[in-house]
């Protein structure tokens, strides 16, 4: 059991709009532009900044950019655990075959989220790419997975646990690393 | 093992309708008296929701929104229960509900075998315990079970690993159907708590009325219930916080946010229970005039199969108010979110 925890801010509100504003910027650049493009939000972090992300891309370009929100837990490796939380419908109203989809989560840690969402993506259709774009990539892979645009890269410790708080859910913006959280917490969200 | 054969009237008197206290059914059978309860730690069978919590229920219903929209999608088929083996032991007929059930299993990714009476080892005179352990020596994962007898599925969970789903037990229970109608309920009006829902028909033999009468009870419904004298548990007079007993088809429907109408088995006429189907269908059929006294809008539900004309007249079976066939497609999308929930809890593997 943890004695204490501790809480320390590693993003502030501004701090994460300029991360979201880069990634936007690479996600176009290395798209060529919005040609086909949509941004598939994962289940429940990922949604929000999704919506950021599409807001920041349509700023740019003028162009509008469907949005999806897709819940993975019926395509998880650890049946037990995802089964804690109900499944969420998943919303993907648009056609993704033969168009690239840039998948969106606020953490990236072991990468078995990310690999049961491209499982539940190209049951949608056959994207002609999948990317990722994440918040925060917290390191502890355990799977061969990377993301393609990263807000911040955060090495942690495994007792550590990562809160992303936003204005959406929250009230408010904010990344928090918390210390002295047990390993099994800390995996939570990957 | 007929744990409960005269049912009805034991069983209403029996239990409370308290939730908490599920366990009251349990403990005066003294069969399923070691197993603990559904949800909470260690809970891993759906015998009936008299034994499920509000929190319990609304957690099968949102899986249940989850699933419908798998249901919808081109590809219907996620691996959720992949290498989970399911079997539906039915020992009564039956269409819509093991298919439901074999359709939820297989769209969650699991190996469903069906097994029924007539084909089976059964109409060689194997006992049911028997029959239970052969297929539990099969390394099952859910046992899907339908059987005449009231009880026989509190029975096998007591001798079975595997989690066991009644998917109906002679005129006890059949909380699959429950379920469905309440998310068939929630998802038309937003809301069950409040709502006043009629159930009309033979209370005294329908394990779909028993069941529902739990779940909406849990749920927070204001139930009214209708049908012939003899077909009315006559316990339920003294249970107001039960359900209400009206005294006429009017009274049932005024006002109605749900008309439920329960299928009439005809073969309880040649039991003297019943008058004439035409009587029947005078005093306690739904008619357009009559439904016309519930809330526009007002939901018109039916477990199925339907008697058109008898208890239910055509135009309202069809007509716009009907959800009927809503219940049963919703019905694929609860007994995924049954399934799914029962196979995680009972997963140690994965």
């Amino acid at each position: 059991m943890p004695e204490e925890t501790e809480q320390r801010e590693i993003l502030d509100a501004n701090e994460i709009r300029r991360a979201l504003t880069r990634v936007a910027h690479q996600i176009l650049e290395r798209n060529h532009g919005v040609e086909g493009l949509s941004l598939v939000g994962i289940h429940s972090g990922g949604i929000p900044i999704a919506r950021r992300l599409a807001a920041a891309i349509e700023a740019v370009e003028g162009t509008f950019i469907p949005v999806g929100a897709l819940d993975p837990r019926l395509y998880r490796d650890d049946l037990r655990s995802a089964a804690a939380q109900p499944v969420q419908p998943t919303e993907i109203d648009f056609d993704v075959e033969g168009r690239p989809v840039v998948l969106v989560d606020d953490v990236l840690a072991t990468g078995r989220t990310i690999r049961a969402a491209m499982d539940a993506l190209i049951d949608f259709g056959r994207p002609s790419s999948i990317q990722l774009a994440v918040l925060l990539d917290r390191g502890h892979r355990e799977l061969p997975i990377r993301a393609d645009y990263v807000g911040k890269n955060v090495p942690t410790a495994s007792d550590e646990q990562i809160k992303v708080l936003l204005q959406e859910e929250d009230g408010r913006d904010s990344v928090v690393l918390i210390r002295g959280v047990e390993r099994k917490q800390a995996n939570g969200s990957a | 093992m007929a744990r409960r054969s005269t049912s009805a009237v034991v069983s209403t008197q029996e239990r409370k309708p308290t939730p908490s206290k599920g366990r009251q059914v349990v403990s005066t059978s003294g069969v399923a008296a070691a197993r603990p309860g559904l949800w909470s730690e260690g809970k891993r069978h759906l015998l009936d929701l008299d034994e499920m919590s509000r929190t319990e229920i609304e957690e099968i219903l949102r899986n249940a929104d989850g699933m419908k929209e798998v249901l919808s999608r081109n590809v219907r088929k996620t691996p959720a229960l992949r290498g989970k083996t399911i079997i539906t032991l039915f020992f009564e007929n039956s269409t819509r509900t093991r298919v439901s059930f074999e359709q939820a299993g297989k769209v969650l990714g699991a190996d469903v075998i069906n097994v029924t009476a007539s084909s089976s080892s059964v109409s060689k005179g194997e006992s049911l315990l028997n029959t239970i352990r052969t297929l539990e020596s099969m390394q099952i994962d859910v046992l899907v079970m339908r059987h005449p007898h009231s009880g026989a599925p509190y029975f096998v969970a007591n001798h079975i690993d595997a989690a066991v789903i009644n998917a109906g037990d002679g005129t006890h229970a059949h909380p699959t159907q429950a379920l469905l109608d309440l998310f068939t309920i929630e998802s038309h009006l937003g809301s069950i708590a409040g709502k006043k829902v009629a159930i009309v028909g033979d209370i005294l033999y329908s394990r779909v009325a028993r069941s529902n009468l739990w779940g909406l009870k849990t749920m927070g419904a204001d139930v009214t219930v209708f049908g012939p004298p003899t077909l009315m548990p006559p316990e339920l007079r003294d249970q107001p916080d039960i359900a209400k007993v009206a005294g006429s088809m009017e009274e049932a429907v005024d006002q109605a946010d749900v008309v439920m109408m329960l299928r009439i088995q005809k073969e309880r006429q040649s039991a003297g229970h019943l008058p004439s189907m035409r009587e029947y269908s005078t005093r306690f059929g739904l008619n357009a005039k009559r439904l016309k006294l519930a809330r526009p809008g007002a939901l018109v539900m039916h477990p199925g199969p339907m008697n058109e004309g008898i208890e239910i007249s055509p135009d309202v079976a069809h007509g716009a108010q009907a959800v009927i066939e809503d219940q049963v497609a919703n019905g694929v999308a609860v007994r995924m979110a049954v399934l799914y929930t029962l196979a995680a809890r009972s997963s140690v593997g994965r």
